[in-house]
């Protein structure tokens, strides 16, 4: 039994160095001065601003992509088609990618010269710098996290009882919304969680197309690295820790559905 | 039937090509806008093979000791009991729900200059690899320990009646049925370490030819007016990064053979 002790303590050891220490040192120095001084640091304009910004391009991005998981997990499991190798690729891809490609596809897509940039930028509508862009990207480093917890359930379930609702004279409106979705549920909750925190903390790709622009373009994870830039450390720890309570609610998110989905 | 399909079809292909597709391809088509030649001296360039290099080194380094410490946490997790493994457990996640540069932002107050535990690792390679062993901690561990649960600890106690000692028993019994699991979460793994951006760019004060990664030296490339140099490093991280996603699915596809 010493054995399991001693595994049981490099094991907590390691997490405690590399996870939870660190952690628990930016919540120590962020209150270190006092919770007014670290309430005053996120609830400045900029800051405040910063961290609109996020939830509007998650509030896009987020729907979006489940809307579109869902369809491509139907298309995928349901529908077979040749190039279906290709497609899984594709879906895969943003997990597999590194954000600052994602961001300077995007730049070079929309950018000045760029194949869709020039028409914008004739037509006075600004994409690079701007919200547009920032919404592309996210959606983009987000796009696979529904289809990937869809699919398999999708698979598991099987067509039997879309079958027998199709003999009883179910429509196939009637039939998705009724049969199929529902059992969807708590598959498309949990992707949409991952795609939530996948959203609110993205910065690579944002950070390319943004141009970072303070109380503009900047979101809250650009915003922690403005503060720590600008030396601010209790700006950027104190925006650190709300982004890691929102990370912890998103954990605590998961865990609540994993055991609904374990129940079902 | 046909209708709706071609409908589902038709969104899903208009959307991918939207958002994935189009991006990726004229970021190629301007990596090779300049010609063969400019793309090769652009990714030969001496400052972008040290980043590229450093890059690969520091990924292979991590995804190896994930390997090691994955497999361990996942035992733990599955294995043993203690108070407060659940806590543990969904603590696992962590590094997916946090924002990267808070993680390297975290890393940073405990091993930066102002560390309280007196060690300070900034603007070395030893951050490069704390950040991206922090980013890539769930990959393994999630993939083993489904694997390890179905694992019937009868099989283990068969063995050592049977008398195989403790290491036979994991190397010969358990191992092998955790292999398929730890190497695609160590591929997962390698894939997030090639492309991390966000943890690394704040702890390792970015000098080029020392700490400097692909993802950092593309950034600043961009920063510095060189798009075209920047998009031909990208396309040699794309190609990586599609190589790893087809091992992965070469792997799974010999593991659900086996399975049959």
């Amino acid at each position: 039994m010493t054995r399991k002790l001693a595994l049981r303590t490099i094991a907590l050891g390691y997490l405690a160095a590399i996870l939870i220490g660190p952690l628990i040192l930016v919540f120590f120095r962020t209150f270190e001065h006092g919770f007014v001084d670290a309430w005053s640091a996120v609830t400045t304009p900029d800051a405040l601003h910063a961290f609109k910004l996020t939830l509007i391009i998650a509030a896009v991005a987020v729907p979006a992509n489940t809307v579109f998981g869902v369809l491509c997990a139907l298309a995928v499991v349901r529908h077979p088609f040749r190039g279906k190798g290709l497609l899984n690729a594709v879906v895969d891809l943003p997990l597999a990618l590194s954000p600052v490609v994602v961001g300077l596809s995007l730049f070079l897509l929309y950018g000045r010269g760029g194949w869709f940039g020039s028409w914008f930028l004739a037509h006075g509508i600004q994409i690079l710098f701007a919200l547009p862009s920032m919404i592309l990207a996210t959606v983009f480093v987000s796009l696979p996290f529904v289809v990937r917890e869809v699919v398999p359930v999708l698979r598991e379930i099987g067509t039997d009882q879309e079958q027998a609702a199709a003999t009883l004279g179910a429509s196939r409106l009637q039939i998705f919304f009724r049969i199929t979705l529902p059992a969807l549920r708590w598959a498309i909750a949990y992707g949409v969680v991952l795609t939530t925190a996948r959203s609110l903390g993205e910065y690579g790709a944002v950070s390319v197309v943004s141009g970072r622009v303070a109380g503009k373009t900047s979101t809250a994870t650009l915003f922690v690295e403005d503060r720590y830039q600008s030396f601010d450390m209790i700006g950027a720890y104190a925006a650190s820790v709300v982004l890691a309570l929102m990370a912890v609610s998103v954990l605590l998110g998961m865990n609540l559905l994993r055991k609904k989905e374990g129940v079902r | 039937m046909r209708a709706p399909t071609a409908l589902i079809l038709g969104t899903v292909l208009t959307y991918l090509s939207i958002i994935v597709a189009l991006p990726l391809v004229a970021l190629v088509w301007s990596s090779g806008g300049g010609g063969a030649a400019d793309f090769w001296s652009s990714i030969s360039s001496p400052e972008a093979v040290a980043a590229l290099k450093l890059t690969l080194l520091v990924s292979v380094a991590v995804a190896l000791m994930n390997a090691v410490t994955g497999t361990l946490i996942a035992w733990v997790l599955v294995r043993d009991s203690f108070r407060g493994r659940g806590v543990v457990n969904a603590l696992i996640d962590l590094p997916f729900a946090l924002p990267t540069v808070v993680a390297g932002l975290t890393l940073l107050a405990l091993y930066g200059p102002r560390s309280p535990v007196d060690i300070n690792v900034a603007y070395t390679r030893t951050a490069i690899v704390l950040a991206l062993l922090f980013v890539t901690l769930p990959f393994v561990v999630r993939t083993v320990q489904p694997v390890l649960m179905e694992l019937d600890p009868e099989l283990e106690e068969a063995a050592v009646s049977l008398g195989a000692s403790r290491w036979q028993t994991f190397s010969r019994v358990v191992f092998p049925n955790l292999l398929p699991g730890i190497l695609s979460g160590v591929a997962l793994a390698f894939a997030r370490a090639v492309g991390e951006f966000g943890s690394v760019v704040l702890i390792t004060g970015n000098l080029p030819f020392k700490t400097e990664v692909s993802s950092v030296y593309i950034f600043g490339q961009l920063e510095s007016g060189n798009t075209s140099g920047a998009a031909a490093a990208s396309v040699v991280l794309l190609g990586i990064s599609f190589g790893i996603l087809l091992l992965i699915g070469a792997v799974r596809h010999w593991t659900t053979r086996h399975d049959a």
